[in-house]
C-alpha cells in the first residue's frame, strides 16, 4: 500500500496535449474556412 | 474529458452539412430536392427519438458504451450510404444515413452530458457548452471538407460512394478518441458554489417528465429554437430581400458571408452564454435569451431595413442566443433534477428541438410565400413572421418565469440513488 502511495502519478500532459490537438486541428480548419467565407459579407 | 466529448460532437455535427451532398445526389440519382433532403430529415427525427428513448439506457450503461454505439451507428450509416451510392440504391442511403446514422446522432449527442456535469459540478454550463459548441463546429469542418472531397472524387455515384466511405472511416477513427478517453469521476465532486435553483435534489427521468418544470423547460427550449431557426432557415434570401430596394443591396456572395457569420455567432453563443449562466444563474440567462431575443426581433422588424449594421448585429445576437439555449439547457436540468439521470432527461427534452425544427421553417417559409402571393416584397415579406417570433419568445419567457424547484414527492430516495450511482460508476471508473 505504501509503495502505491510513494509512486508519482504518470504525467498525463502529453496525452492531454495530444487529445486537444486531435480535436483542435480540424476545428481550426473549420474556423479558418468560416472566417474566409464570413469576410465576403464585407467584401462581396 | 472535454476533448473526448468534442471528438463525438464535432463528428455528429456533420449532420448540418448534409446539404453539400444534395446537389450531387440529385444529379447522379435523378432525385428531387425533397427526396434528397430525406436522409437529413429522417436523421433529425431519429436523433430526437433515440435521445428520448435511449437516454435511460445511456445513463445505465455509461458514456463509453454510449459513445461506442454512436461511433458504430454514425460510421455504419456512412458505410451503408456508400453501398447505396455505389449500387444506385437510394433507399440504402436513406436507411443508412437517416435511420442508422440518426441513432448515432441521438445517442452521441447525449452521451457526454451527464459525465461532463459530474466532472465540472461548479461549472456545468461551461462544461456542456464546450461539448455542444462542438456540434455547431462539426458543420464548419464537414462543409468545406465534404465539398473538397466531392471535387476530388467527382460528383457521380461512384465519387459520392467514395466520399461516403472516407467519411465513415474517418469519423470512426476520430470518434475513437472519445471512446478511449471518456471516464466518469470515481466520486461525484462536491459543489463548492453556484447559483443553482436547488442543491442536492435528485429526480429520475420517469418522474421528471411528470413535473411541470420539465414541460416549462420544454416550452422554453422549443420557443428559443424556433426563434433562432426563423432567422437561420432563410438567412441568405432574408438579408437580400431586406436591402433589395436600398442604395446598398446585398450580393449573393455577401449573403453567403452573412450565413457564415451567423454560424460563428451560433457556435460562440454556445460556449460564451452557457459559461455566463454559471455566474448569473440559469433562469436569468434564459430571461436574457428570450427577453432580449424578442427585443432584437422587434428592432429588426421596426428598423432592420433602414440600417444594415443594426440588422446584422440583431441577427447575430439572436443566433448566439439560439446556440446558448441549446448549450445551457443540460445545466438548467441539472439544477432542477440533479445529476442522477440528467442525460436521460435531456434526451427526452430534445423532442422540443424536433418540434421546433418543423415549426420554425414552417412559420417563416409559409408566411413569406403567402406575403409574396399578396404582392409584398422586400422586408414586408417577413414582418408577420417576426411578430409571431416575438410572441413565441414571450411565451417562452413566461414559461421560464413559471419554473420553480421540483416538489419533494418527485425526489429519488437517497439510499436507492446511491446504490444506482455506485453500480453505474464502477465499470467506467478504471
Amino acid at each position: 500500500m505504501s509503495n502505491d502511495n510513494s509512486q508519482s502519478p504518470p504525467d498525463r500532459r502529453p496525452l492531454i496535449a495530444f487529445a486537444w490537438l486531435w480535436v483542435g486541428a480540424p476545428l481550426a480548419y473549420g474556423l479558418y474556412e468560416l472566417v474566409r467565407k464570413a469576410t465576403q459579407l464585407f467584401t462581396g | 474529458m472535454p476533448p473526448a466529448a468534442l471528438s463525438v460532437h464535432l463528428s455528429i455535427g456533420q449532420a448540418y452539412a448534409w446539404s453539400v451532398f444534395k446537389p450531387p445526389l440529385e444529379s447522379a440519382l435523378g432525385l428531387s430536392g425533397t427526396q434528397s433532403a430525406l436522409p437529413f430529415q429522417l436523421g433529425i427525427v431519429m436523433l430526437g427519438l433515440s435521445a428520448a428513448f435511449g437516454g435511460t439506457l445511456v445513463e445505465r450503461r455509461g458514456p463509453r458504451w454510449a459513445m461506442t454505439v454512436a461511433l458504430v451507428c454514425f460510421s455504419s450509416g456512412f458505410l451503408l450510404s456508400a453501398l447505396g451510392a455505389a449500387t444506385e440504391q437510394y433507399w440504402l442511403i436513406v436507411l443508412g444515413y437517416g435511420f442508422v446514422g440518426g441513432i448515432g446522432l441521438g445517442i452521441g449527442y447525449i452521451s457526454p452530458v451527464s459525465t461532463l456535469i459530474k466532472w465540472f459540478p461548479d461549472r456545468p454550463g461551461m462544461a456542456t457548452g464546450i461539448a455542444i459548441m462542438g456540434f455547431g463546429g462539426g458543420a464548419l469542418i464537414a462543409s468545406p471538407w465534404s465539398a473538397q472531397m466531392l471535387e476530388s472524387f467527382g460528383s457521380d455515384s461512384s465519387g459520392i460512394a467514395l466520399a461516403f466511405l472516407v467519411h465513415g472511416l474517418s469519423y470512426a477513427v476520430f470518434m475513437l478518441l472519445g471512446v478511449v478517453l471518456v471516464r466518469v469521476p470515481r466520486t461525484e465532486k462536491p459543489v463548492a458554489s453556484g447559483p443553482s435553483v436547488v442543491e442536492g435534489v435528485q429526480v429520475s427521468a420517469n418522474s421528471a417528465v411528470r413535473t411541470p418544470q420539465f414541460w416549462c423547460l420544454w416550452v422554453v427550449l422549443c420557443m428559443n429554437v424556433t426563434a433562432g431557426i426563423g432567422i437561420l432557415e432563410k438567412a441568405a434570401p432574408m438579408i437580400t430581400d431586406f436591402f433589395a430596394d436600398t442604395s446598398t443591396p446585398v450580393s449573393v456572395t455577401a449573403a453567403a458571408g452573412f450565413v457564415a457569420l451567423l454560424s460563428a455567432a451560433n457556435m460562440a453563443g454556445r460556449i460564451a452564454w452557457s459559461s455566463t449562466s454559471d455566474l448569473i444563474g440559469r433562469k436569468n440567462i434564459y430571461r436574457v435569451y428570450l427577453g432580449v431575443g424578442a427585443l432584437m426581433y422587434l428592432l429588426i422588424a421596426l428598423f432592420g431595413d433602414s440600417s444594415k449594421p443594426l440588422f446584422i448585429l440583431s441577427a447575430l445576437v439572436i443566433l448566439s442566443f439560439y446556440g446558448g439555449g441549446f448549450a445551457t439547457i443540460p445545466a438548467y436540468l441539472k439544477d432542477l433534477f440533479g445529476t442522477y439521470q440528467v442525460g436521460a432527461i435531456h434526451g427526452r427534452l430534445l423532442t422540443a428541438w424536433s418540434t421546433a425544427g418543423v415549426l420554425g421553417p414552417l412559420i417563416v417559409n409559409w408566411i413569406a410565400d403567402r406575403q409574396e402571393e399578396a404582392g409584398k416584397h422586400g422586408a414586408a415579406l417577413y414582418g408577420l413572421s417576426f411578430t409571431i417570433m416575438i410572441g413565441l419568445l414571450v411565451v417562452g419567457f413566461v414559461a421560464n418565469e413559471l419554473v420553480r424547484p421540483v416538489h419533494p414527492r418527485h425526489h429519488v430516495p437517497a439510499p436507492r440513488q446511491e446504490a444506482v450511482d455506485v453500480e453505474r460508476q464502477q465499470p467506467e471508473s478504471a
